[in-house]
């Protein structure tokens, strides 16, 4: 009973999926294919996702996530976020657990905002991919003008957010 | 495919290294893991299921007929809008914004567009407030679409 409380959400989903699949074949066929390749995409790229994860979790003590990245860590925790973003690991939703560890163990809200504005829209194959179909001026103009956003973003939402509006125990303690 | 292989390759060498230093650790990173995974694992198969429905209802074709025809700040708030509650895979939004903007769309259109469609994530927001909170993810989000527009227009001036 709980576990089906607990996939509450994917089995409506699927209840969807089959009612469309009733009465409207055609899109029902179309998010299939959709939906399949999401899971394929994910299927690779979640287990080295969440086991880097647990490795950070259980090696890296709070006190070093927090002199890197932590109150404090000024410039260079600016750079080590945004670099850590930057780098090829796939789409911006494996981020978010990731990014509450971090927070948990002490990072700084504004680095976070950081870390995930370069996650989501400042990755190296993101960008080789846009030079090419968008133009070196668009790309690097979005590039300047987006990192510009995510560093007020990051400080603006600093100032509003207190530790309790964090939650409390991230998922990985239940 | 190569996000793939840097980041297989990143797992090897890390676990490697937690084995060499300590096999407890090293499973106990594994139960980290799995523990996470489960707590996510409802949200990320919630999230393939709306996308599959989302891109189901409007596939690209759909997107850039909607985002080209019209003109002018309607085109650009709808393509906003558009990139906030899609999720679409960076291999196909940038040859179909590139397509879209040799076809005509403005460069305002597609800054939003590409803008919100990476940073403002609608289906993803309950995956993002049960790792960082209710908050902080209206927050991001809801600035992230502001900052879009903000982006957007200078670069239409700019570029336009």
């Amino acid at each position: 009973m709980n576990i089906i409380m607990k996939f509450k959400a994917p089995l409506i989903l699927a209840l969807i999926y089959v009612t469309l699949a009733i009465w409207a074949p055609g899109i029902a066929y179309r998010s299939s294919a959709v939906a399949l390749d999401y899971v394929r995409e994910m299927a690779l790229i979640i287990p080295p996702v969440f086991i880097l994860m647990g490795l950070l979790q259980v090696w890296i003590p709070k006190d070093r996530i927090k002199s890197l990245i932590g109150t404090g860590s000024g410039l260079k925790g600016i750079l080590i976020s945004f670099t850590m973003g930057t780098l090829p690991t796939g789409p911006l939703y494996l981020a978010f657990p990731l990014a509450g560890s971090l927070l948990q163990k002490g990072a700084r809200v504004s680095n976070i905002v950081i870390f995930l504005g370069a996650w989501a829209a400042l990755k190296i194959p993101q960008l080789i991919a846009e030079t090419e179909f968008l133009g070196l001026p668009f790309t690097a103009l979005r590039f300047i003008l987006t990192l510009t956003a995510v560093i007020v973003i990051g400080q603006i939402m600093e100032k509003l957010i207190s530790p309790e509006d964090l939650p409390k125990t991230i998922n990985t303690e239940m | 495919m190569t996000t793939i292989i840097i980041i297989y390759v990143l797992l090897g060498l890390c676990l490697g290294l937690s084995l060499w230093k300590s096999r407890g650790k090293t499973v106990q990173s594994f139960h980290s893991a799995a523990k996470a995974f489960w707590n996510m694992a409802p949200g990320l198969l919630a999230i393939v299921g709306i996308v599959g429905l989302i891109l189901g209802v409007l596939p690209p074709e759909t997107i850039s007929r909607l985002v080209g025809e019209e003109a002018g700040l309607i085109a650009t708030a709808t393509a906003a809008v558009l990139g906030a509650i899609t999720l679409i895979p960076a291999l196909i939004s940038f040859p179909l914004a590139g397509s879209l903007l040799r076809s005509g769309a403005t460069v305002t259109t597609i800054a939003a567009f590409i803008t919100t469609l990476v940073m403002v994530g609608t289906v993803t927001a309950p995956l993002e407030i049960k790792a960082l909170g209710k908050k902080f993810t209206l927050l991001r989000n809801g600035l992230s679409f502001l900052a879009a527009l903000v982006i957007a227009c200078i670069m239409g001036v700019i570029l336009g």
